[in-house]
């Protein structure tokens, strides 16, 4: 199975930022379990890679693998559009107790 | 920086032709300015020059933040008004922010986000050239790029302080649906409100007209009302403050010789000399002359004179000169005159405008007549020819230099050419030659419509023509009805009459 590589970027450490990362850390638990590489870059240290990355809105997450990538913004909280935004599959995710909302 | 709010606000002049003057000196220092216009207006040209201008004239470095084209096609966009956008980010001077939708799939929203990312990337570019100016091009396109209108109003409002927190000098364009209507679509002036200037593009019976207006500077001063503006090759926008030039220049008041005295007489003095003088009549009845006089005036006070004729060639100019008692081949001789005879044909009317700058910019004359205008009208649609005629006053008047355009009008007697808005209300003085059927006979008559800033003889003056040029002789006493082309002889007693009434000053 390919593996994930997920960046996060914000923009200091502020609520909206806060939710983001824990929303993106509940999905990725749910829907990848350790498939996945997570990064958060606080373009507040980092502007040089939000100019590289041409960063508009904060958060905005890139998913760089598996092709082909991916941008998603906002802080995550519709779970269904992140995961259709990051192309997850249900098929990927069908290896029995992880394919529900753990509700 | 924070700033006392209630301190004066200081300008930065913007280095854009003719807006510092509509502008009062500049746009508001360490604050942004909305500039709001339909499309194709010419904002994002305004946009760009402000920076360009900034990087030319003052030294100053500049950050473009797009929206909607990539850095790419605006670099390649505004290479045709010969900004050399990548030599100034080489010298360190201009830096692009691209905040342009990346090719490929929609963003996918998925809650609240906000505008931290580009800030934080204009603060680092602000930094990085030291820069003191900003554009946003365009608001319209951020609404676009994303969904949440709500989200991207507050957030624009957040950018808006953030700029003058970095205190820089800034302008952003926004997208309007109609020239007279709300000022900018998604409501965007509510955040930038303090300032905004609108550019039109407007269609008015059938003519093209492009203008700028200062609807409001907060806390500071600027001219009220539109003012035609040009986008010229090689230079970008050019303003003609029309009445705001009037008011500085007329300062000056110096007179020269129109170069016939009786006419001098008729003007009140003689031209100004900063001044543009346009000169109506039917083919034939003297317009030619009266440049040539115009010119041997100029030559015999040791003034540099240069002749663009597009009706007559070089040798024609010569001959006709000669019958008049005038040698413009002993005035070229003498390095005071030089005659430039092209045919209008030849070439577009902007190519024709850059020869004739080129041609000023290097014989630097006092004078410059063209005749006629008339001939390179038929070449070009109303608008071009518009912007041809502003763009010619505005460099002529830029040098100080006194101008007599010639215009034929089509109808031998009187002619409604002259009355043609776009070209009368960009001269300063306006002379009237007509035909004058009298009795039976032909005679040629002479009036000064428009004198700005100066009082003028108002009468309709016989004239004549022999060896030596022209003679402007009395006024028509008993006709009545010639501009419009319809005389009518009025009984000479019932004019005594009349005139027995008021104790006649005699003309000046």
């Amino acid at each position: 199975m390919s593996n994930y590589k997920l960046r996060l970027y914000i923009t200091g450490h502020t609520a909206q930022a806060e939710r983001a990362i824990a929303n993106l850390k509940r999905i990725c638990a749910e829907e990848l379990q350790g498939r996945y590489q997570m990064e958060v870059i606080d373009l507040v240290e980092d502007p040089e890679e939000g100019e590289r990355q041409r960063i508009v809105v904060t958060p905005t997450l890139i998913k760089q693998l598996p092709p082909p990538l991916r941008r998603i913004i906002g802080d995550l909280s519709d779970k269904e559009r992140v995961v259709s935004g990051l192309d997850l599959l249900p098929t990927l995710t069908d290896d029995g107790d992880a394919s529900g909302d753990a509700s | 920086m924070s700033k006392e709010t209630m301190s004066t606000i200081e300008k930065l002049p913007s280095g854009v032709p003719g807006l510092d003057i509509v502008t009062d000196g500049g746009l508001p220092q360490g604050r942004t300015t909305l500039i709001s216009g339909t499309a194709g207006s010419g904002k994002t040209i305004l946009a760009a020059q402000f920076l360009v201008e900034g990087v030319k004239k003052f030294g100053e470095s500049g950050v473009f933040i797009t929206f909607e084209e990539s850095a790419v096609d605006i670099r390649r966009n505004v290479a045709s008004l010969g900004w050399d956008i990548e030599a100034y980010e080489a010298a360190g001077h201009w830096t692009f922010v691209d905040a342009s939708p990346q090719p490929g799939e929609p963003v996918v929203e998925t809650g609240d986000y906000d505008l931290g990312a580009l800030i934080v990337r204009i603060e680092l570019a602000v930094q990085r050239v030291g820069a003191t100016r900003v554009a946003l091009d365009s608001l319209g396109a951020i609404f676009n790029q994303f969904q949440n209108a709500s989200i991207i109003r507050n957030e624009l409002f957040r950018l808006a302080v953030a700029l003058k927190q970095m205190g820089v000098t800034a302008v952003m364009t926004a997208e309007r649906d109609d020239e007279y209507g709300r000022i900018a679509r998604h409501g965007v002036e509510e955040f930038v409100a303090d300032n905004v200037i609108v550019l039109r593009n407007v269609l008015e019976t059938e003519k093209r007209r492009r203008t700028v207006e200062v609807l409001k500077f907060r806390g500071t001063t600027h001219q009220k009302g539109e003012y035609p503006f040009t986008v010229m090759p090689d230079e970008g926008i050019v303003v003609i403050p029309l009445s705001a030039i009037k008011l500085k220049q007329r300062s000056s008041n110096v007179r020269i010789s129109s170069g016939n005295a009786e006419l001098d007489a008729m003007c009140g003095g003689g031209f100004f000399r900063d001044s543009i003088v346009l000169l109506s009549g039917a083919t034939g009845c003297g317009k030619t002359l009266m440049t040539t006089e115009f010119i041997a005036g100029g030559v015999n006070r040791g003034e540099r004179c240069l002749l663009l004729a597009f009706e007559e060639s070089r040798h024609q100019l010569m001959r006709n000169a000669s019958g008049w008692g005038r040698d413009f081949e002993a005035y070229e001789q003498a390095g005071l005159l030089e005659i430039i005879a092209t045919y209008p044909e030849t070439c577009g009317l902007e190519d024709h405008l850059i020869a004739i700058k080129h041609a000023i910019e290097r014989f630097n004359p006092n004078r410059v007549a063209v005749d006629s205008l008339s001939a390179l009208e038929r070449m070009a649609s109303v608008k071009g020819f518009r912007e041809f005629v502003i763009g010619l006053t505005s460099f002529i008047k830029d040098r100080e230099i006194a101008g007599l355009f010639t215009v034929t009008t089509d109808t031998l007697l009187g002619g409604e050419s002259v009355t043609d808005g776009h070209i009368s209300t960009i001269t300063d003085s306006i002379i009237l030659l007509r035909y004058v059927e009298m009795l039976g006979e032909m005679k040629r008559g002479l009036t000064v419509l428009k004198m700005r800033g100066s009082p003028h003889d108002k009468d309709i003056r016989e004239f004549s023509i022999d060896g030596t040029g022209m003679h402007i002789g009395r006024a028509f006493r008993s006709v009545s009805g010639i501009l419009a082309g319809h005389p009518q002889h009025v009984p000479p007693r019932e004019l005594e009459r009349m005139e027995a009434l008021f104790q006649d000053v005699p003309a000046a």
